[in-house]
């Protein structure tokens, strides 16, 4: 019986020939992550242990992007914690406010994480690394802490869901679209402790930038992981980022899969998921007249080049409604230079947009961006739960930057050839 | 293990931002984090639950975030237990690690009603609503997953396998 890439990488992390779904496994991680909500926690359960040194300072990253910079003194003392314990272990990988980014958007730009990896992060949305060929998944503060401990952890091998994508994109289609549309059709726990494998032409021709916003949302049907073959698009993408030797696992043709779902991708429009889970997507021409507050374009899920790119055509020589507040977050200093060179910002400034130094911020209802009562906001985020930006009142509607940013012209959800005939 | 308590029930699919809103999570203490518990699901909940009750609830409990903080908070806020038809999987892990039990029936969710009084037995496999006098079967744990629920969590299990590299 063949494997998945999926039960190759945690096969190789064992120290084991062979793994099967369902087997319970001890395996060695890559990376271990943390943030400013998660890892205060797991340090505290770490030096609980007596411990002097983490298992290797070079594999625990630590990045404050959640309440940061700072949004009250608690969050600075969150903070505090991450930037005392990175000192004093000499970890290499601690970002610092003006050298950071959204995490999820970080790792991979800065050459962390490569395929064939295991990494561990307790954020929910390390699936993203999946995009590059890595199993990777969130996990909660104490299995960081025991990570950080031991450079190993428990993992249940997962069963696999093989997606197929056939076809070619329509106009202002992207990952986002792709992985909303999914999540519609298998609903919230769709894939529950399940690996999604996303595979197809549509999959072949999808950007870097498209597969991380996929492979992101894998949480949001429930994943365990969502992973993607390694091809072209994936080497370039990494030349020059990663340093070292890396492995490429690929499927074998005879893996087992717990269900294996073909989509016709040429005939998906722009989605968009209504209050309050991302299993209600639609297609943006179903919504009807959705008048709209706020539009927030950003995050680990859509806060990378392309996704600025994509909004900056859309905005160019247009002005933000005038009853709607559009932020705009690049995902990382480097997305926010590199958008600065290329004027985006310029065009997102004069559109009459905010731009933020990159956070997390709004798209959990941290800072930068909390919805007042009653409020709609049109999201690139991944989640929208009640109260999940602000009043439990308010309303988030996830879709992909094309239509945020049209929304944020229009004063209510539009697609994107009502602004760019 | 036998636990018994009165059950506040809720829906499918409650997530971690419902458990504990993340406007909340600027703190790690388990007293704050309690005071809000399941606040965006029922605002009422943290001043009406008492100590030693059950929460029962649909499928996929815990869905959403990697938010410790969501068990952290339902434990310090009294609940003995939750029984769920599913449990989101980070929700799960993160539930044994800090020792608060979990209960997989979906027969339990589907059965107990808001106030019912239930008996869960973990060695038996069953949950008795002697309310309504119904019993329901529980999916048992793992042999694996016991060892850690015996350990007393996951890091007393770590502690025990990382004393030789001190």
């Amino acid at each position: 019986m063949g494997m998945t890439i999926t039960e190759k990488i945690l096969a190789a992390h064992a120290g084991l020939d062979t793994v099967e779904p369902g087997q319970l496994i001890n395996a060695r991680v890559d990376m271990a992550l943390g943030n400013d909500i998660t890892a205060p926690l797991a340090i505290q359960e770490f030096k609980k242990l007596g411990l002097k040194k983490v298992f290797d300072p070079e594999k625990v990253v630590l990045v404050p992007d959640h309440f940061t910079p700072a949004k009250d003194i608690k969050s600075a003392e969150q903070a505090k914690i991450l930037r005392d314990f990175a000192r004093e272990q000499g970890l290499t990988n601690y970002f610092e406010i003006g050298r950071m980014g959204i995490e999820h958007c970080l790792l991979p730009e800065a050459g962390l994480v490569g395929p064939g990896d295991l990494v561990i992060g307790a954020d929910s949305h390390t699936c993203t690394y999946g995009a590059l060929g890595a199993f990777a998944t969130g996990v909660g503060s104490t299995d960081l802490a025991a990570a950080m401990a031991t450079g190993e952890l428990w993992f249940k091998v997962p069963e696999t869901i093989l997606f197929r994508y056939h076809g070619r994109l329509q106009p202002w289609v992207g990952g986002k679209d792709l992985i909303l549309f999914t999540i519609g059709q298998i609903g919230v726990d769709g894939a529950r402790y399940m690996a999604m494998e996303f595979t197809g032409e549509a999959i072949s021709e999808l950007s870097m930038d498209g597969r991380f916003t996929m492979a992101n949302m894998a949480i949001e049907a429930g994943g365990k992981n969502g992973i993607f073959p390694v091809d072209e698009k994936t080497i370039d993408y990494l030349r020059g980022r990663l340093q070292r030797d890396y492995r490429i696992y690929q499927s074998d043709p005879d893996a087992r899969y717990a269900r294996e779902i073909d989509i016709d991708a040429g005939k998906i429009e722009p989605q968009v998921a209504l209050p309050h889970l991302p299993e209600n997507a639609r297609s943006v021409k179903e919504i009807g007249e959705i008048k709209i507050d706020q539009v927030v374009i950003g995050s680990c899920t859509n806060g990378r080049m392309e996704d600025l790119r994509v909004a900056a055509h859309i905005l160019k020589g247009q002005k933000v409604h005038p009853e709607v507040r559009l932020i705009i977050i690049p995902g990382t200093q480097k997305i926010y230079a590199d958008a600065l060179a290329e004027g985006l910002i310029a065009t997102f400034i004069a559109a009459g947009a905010a731009v933020s130094t990159p956070t997390c911020g709004p798209c959990l209802g941290g800072h930068m961006g909390i919805l007042a009562r009653g409020e709609r906001a049109v999201a690139t985020t991944n989640r929208n739960f009640v109260g999940r930006m602000g009043h439990p009142e308010s309303e988030v509607y996830l879709a992909g930057p094309a239509v945020a940013a049209a929304s944020a012209v229009k004063g209510r959800i539009a697609a994107p050839e009502e602004v760019i005939k | 293990m036998i636990i018994q308590g009165k059950c506040h029930t809720f829906g499918n699919d409650i997530d971690t931002d419902a458990i504990i809103p993340a406007r909340y999570l600027n703190t790690s203490d388990p007293g704050e984090l309690a005071r809000h518990c399941m606040e965006d699901a029922d605002p009422t909940f943290a001043g009406r639950v008492k100590t030693g009750e059950i929460i029962v609830a649909g499928k996929n409990f815990g869905c959403g975030s990697s938010r410790e903080h969501a068990p952290v908070a339902i434990k310090a806020a009294g609940v003995a237990a939750v029984i769920a038809a599913s449990f989101a999987r980070i929700f799960y892990r993160n539930a044994i690690n800090i020792g608060l039990p979990i209960f997989e029936s979906p027969a339990a969710a589907a059965g107990i009603e808001a106030g019912d009084e239930v008996k869960i037995d973990a060695e038996k496999g069953e949950i008795v609503n002697l309310t309504k006098g119904e019993t329901y079967p529980v999916a048992p744990f793992p042999p694996f997953m016991q060892e850690l629920i015996a350990a007393g969590g996951l890091m007393s299990y770590v502690a025990g396998r990382v004393k030789v590299n001190v």
